[in-house]
């Protein structure tokens, strides 16, 4: 009890701010982070590809974006497929070096929960009312989101667990979506497919920047398979945006130009492609941690404020809630297998409905054509 | 001024906290357990429950002091006026053969059962609200529990706690058998401990090595239970269970020594600050004859008997409270010990290569008094090349016989043989002491039947491949290369027409 008083008063200490420092803190740009990460293949030998999302999943992670603000939507499970020599493990270097699942990993959309349907939904915001607040995108137009997806694609689409395809026309208009109902303030989506650079053709709505891992007509290449798992760990172009992220920490500055450079066509064999036109800001302006990282501004002030001393308040709520009503009689647990009670019990009736409208009406109508037929006089040999 | 008055505030709450320590007991407590049970095949089972006793009334409104009861369920009971909640996730299936009865059984995949109270009008849309935050919370598909998959069961699932009318109208059950468990269902099952994975028992929770194990089991399981002997008022009880089993020849490398480093790769170093109870039992009932012993490291200071499962065993009792059990070392390492070497002293195999030499297997295994031992061995048959047909493949082939060399005990001991002066009956095998004696013993052959192809068949191919080539291309052949001549119906008595005939054999132009 002491120690939640103590913690109350010192979020009151940080949270003062003065007049004009709130307004600076509001000019500039985005407020929060948001990150939804999409791996869309199912099946063991495309273990690479929730390899892919698991790593930009923990660099996100570990610049400061907190689970409550990452939807992680992977297809298929790896870590604890049977086929998996090392259970709960996923990793992206040979040799076992780095397991990118690790121990506090939150997936949000598992397995069949990957659709085209749901991820539209999580982007534009149109879902179910009972969906829990972790599955949800809750973005504001302060929002800076990025959107990474993997999988496997072709020229205009990509490909969600080998049964159906979105394709760049319908991720289009979700942006527009949602952008209409201001979801967002900035958005980067990155894309590790064949022929990635098609799915961002098709984007009209402002304050995008995309990259893709290849050009239209060309393929997205694994980068290198592990012989004691037996399946490529990574695909190229996000290995080494992997580790050019490792090398970012939530105070640099390095911007977008240098994402730009990632992964050259030596080392990627296919041309990783992006697209600026339609963003506001110059790339060499953007920070990587606006998109990756979750930077929060926080104001320091050494000014306090004394709380009163709660110490009664809680003493009160504490004595009525011993007031629980004694009960008159002992409760008793229930027989787990009361077989006599079994046996004689009688199986409940179902509900008798009335006959449908369908039923009535074909009866009507047998009757009808019945007495058109032969004439009304038959009435008084069946009343 | 102002830095004593922070002190006196500090001071008034500590004093008022240890006030409060004599005016009423806690109100919630926690007790952890760990039972480690070496099974007879060789596995280990580990079975860890937690057990968070809130004694509250939860229905009524405005319970917002969450303590060591987890907010998140707290907040799910009084919302959705809950009387039990039962939810388990499974990876595997518990081997009874081999493994013996378990405590608590899931099946496979992602169970729900839930009692609502009495007080709930439409328990269908409660029971499908509840599964989509319960799918939020542990991670979990537990969205996909609609009408299709939901019963209601009218005999089986009473509940488990305090109950005094059971209408199975306010029961729902259902099953996910596709669901997978993996660390995404661990992370927040953990998060609901008081102690999460920092301290006590639950340091032992490390997904990379309890997911590497043939059966793994994880619930939560709510209900109401008595507060007192009396009964006479509600608290609430929340036990976590996780069951795990060990393979002996996976994370036992094939031998029979387990401890906690080899099972969890941790040790325990400290007991939870928040429980009231923080134990490991260790199950040392079989292990107590002369054939075999147990040892277990290090020697357990109190024993704990009862009738489990209906049969009586013992337990090992390691308090972490204790504070002489973690003192000296720091951490603690319970090891189990086998002093004998396992029975199977010696096997050599030698797989067969295709036509060039046979499987050879032999074996010295130690038979139990009373005891009926069976060795079998699996395998295929395949094709031979047709060459290697006997002429009557049909009767099959043989394997040859196997070999048992005995060494019985004899009932009455025999003194030594003098090879010269017994009979010749009596000399056959020397033996070495006369308190048993030698024999060797042969099994039946083995007659086994091998896919045979249908011999006559080439023959039947060539025959009719044969007879449609002729009439196909032999009609072909003769209409490209013969020309055809109209002859002139020849009319004529019999015997011009035989003498014709003569002539056209001869190459004579007919008369």
């Amino acid at each position: 009890i002491s120690s939640n008083a103590l913690s109350v008063s010192t979020e009151t200490v940080i949270c003062f701010l003065s007049f004009d420092q709130a307004e600076q803190f509001f000019r500039s740009g985005h407020t929060n982070n948001w990150a939804v990460l999409v791996c869309t293949s199912r099946f063991w030998f495309n273990y690479r590809h929730v390899a892919n999302t698991l790593s930009v999943y923990r660099s996100v992670k570990r610049l400061g974006i907190p689970d409550s603000h990452i939807v992680l939507m992977l297809a298929d499970d790896m870590a604890c497929n049977p086929r998996n020599p090392k259970p709960a493990t996923v990793f992206s270097h040979k040799n076992m070096e780095l397991n990118v699942y690790g121990d506090d990993v939150e997936v949000d959309y598992r397995s069949y929960e990957v659709t085209v349907e749901n991820f539209l939904r999580v982007l534009t915001g149109r879902i179910p009312p009972s969906t829990p607040r972790s599955k949800r995108l809750l973005s504001d137009d302060r929002s800076n989101i990025l959107i990474y997806m993997t999988g496997h694609g072709g020229n205009g689409f990509l490909k969600f667990q080998d049964s159906e395809e979105i394709t760049n026309i319908e991720l289009a208009d979700a942006f527009e979506q949602m952008w209409q109902k201001r979801r967002y303030n900035e958005l980067l989506f990155i894309i590790d497919t064949c022929q990635g650079a098609s799915m961002y053709e098709r984007f009209y709505s402002p304050n995008i920047m995309a990259l893709a891992s290849s050009q239209v007509g060309e393929d997205s290449l694994s980068h290198q398979p592990d012989p004691a798992i037996g399946v490529h760990l990574m695909d190229r172009y996000t290995f080494y945006v992997l580790e050019f992220l490792e090398e970012i920490n939530p105070a640099s500055q390095t911007n977008m130009n240098d994402l730009f450079q990632v992964c050259p066509k030596s080392l990627c064999v296919s041309t990783p492609g992006h697209r600026t036109d339609l963003f506001q800001r110059d790339p060499k302006n953007v920070l990587i941690t606006d998109f990756f990282g979750s930077v929060r501004k926080v104001e320091i002030t050494t000014e306090t404020i004394n709380l009163q001393q709660g110490s009664e308040i809680m003493e009160s709520s504490y004595k009525e809630d011993q007031m629980d009503e004694e009960l008159m009689e002992p409760l008793k647990y229930a027989e787990q297998l009361p077989v006599a009670q079994i046996i004689h019990q009688k199986p409940k009736l179902k509900d008798w409905h009335p006959p449908g409208g369908f039923i009535l009406g074909l009866w009507a109508l047998i009757i009808m054509v019945f007495f058109k037929t032969y004439g009304i006089k038959h009435m008084k040999f069946i009343f | 001024m102002a830095a004593a008055m922070p002190l006196a505030l500090l001071v008034l709450l500590l004093l008022g906290r240890k006030g409060w320590c004599l005016a009423e007991p806690p109100r919630d407590s926690l007790r952890e357990e760990l039972v480690i049970t070496p099974l007879p095949s060789g596995d280990v089972a580990a079975t860890f429950q937690f057990r968070t006793r809130w004694d509250s009334e939860l229905q009524r409104e405005g319970v917002s002091h969450y303590r060591l009861f987890p907010k998140a369920l707290g907040q799910l009971i009084s919302k959705y006026s809950l009387r039990e909640l039962h939810l388990s996730f499974t990876q595997g299936f518990w081997r009874t053969r081999y493994w013996g009865p378990p405590f608590l059984q899931a099946p496979s995949g992602a169970e729900l059962w839930v009692w609502f109270q009495d007080t709930v009008t439409d328990v269908d849309k409660s029971w499908k609200e509840l599964s989509n935050v319960l799918s939020g919370i542990f991670c979990a598909s537990l969205n996909f529990i609609d009408s299709t998959n939901t019963v209601t069961p009218t005999a089986s699932f009473k509940p488990l706690g305090l109950a005094n009318d059971t209408d199975h109208y306010f029961l729902r059950y259902a099953v996910l058998p596709r669901e997978v468990v993996c660390t995404e269902n661990l992370t927040p099952w953990k998060k609901l401990l008081p102690c999460s994975s920092k301290a006590g028992l639950s340091v032992l929770l490390k997904a990379d090595r309890l997911f590497h194990t043939s059966y793994h089991s994880q619930a939560v399981h709510i209900r109401p239970v008595c507060r007192n002997a009396r009964c006479t008022s509600i608290s609430w009880e929340l036990r976590q269970t996780l069951s795990v089993v060990f393979d002996a020849f996976i994370t036992g490398q094939g031998k029979k020594d387990w401890s906690l480093f080899r099972m969890f790769s941790r040790t325990l170093t400290e007991p939870c600050p928040l429980a009231s109870e923080s134990r490991v039992y260790v199950d040392i009932t079989n292990y107590n004859q002369d054939n075999e012993t147990l040892e277990v490291n290090p020697p357990p200071t109190t024993t704990y008997q009862d009738v489990i499962l209906g049969t009586r065993k013992i337990y090992a009792i390691y308090d972490l409270l204790d504070t002489a059990m973690i003192n000296n070392s720091r951490n603690l390492n319970i090891q189990l010990k086998w002093k004998r070497p396992p029975e199977n002293g010696y096997i050599h195999y030698q797989p067969a290569q295709d036509r060039l030499q046979p499987h050879l297997l032999e074996m010295l295994i130690q038979l139990p008094a009373n005891s009926v031992t069976k060795v079998s061995i699996q395998f295929e048959r395949a094709l031979l090349k047709w060459t290697e047909y006997t002429p009557d493949p049909n009767h099959g082939f043989y394997v040859s016989p196997s070999v048992l060399s005995a060494l019985v005990p004899s009932v009455v001991a025999a003194k030594p043989v003098d090879w010269e002066e017994s009979p010749l009956f009596n000399s056959l095998f020397p033996v070495s002491d006369g308190s048993n004696y030698f024999v060797r013993l042969y099994t039946e052959p083995l007659l086994v039947n091998l896919p045979t192809p249908d011999f006559s068949m080439p023959y039947n191919v060539i025959c009719l491949t044969c007879t449609v080539v002729a009439v196909c291309y032999g009609s072909f052949y003769n209409l490209l290369t013969r020309t055809f001549h109209i002859e002139e119906p020849r009319t004529g008595g019999l015997a011009k027409r035989l003498a014709n005939l003569i002539r056209r054999a001869r190459g004579v132009p007919p008369l």
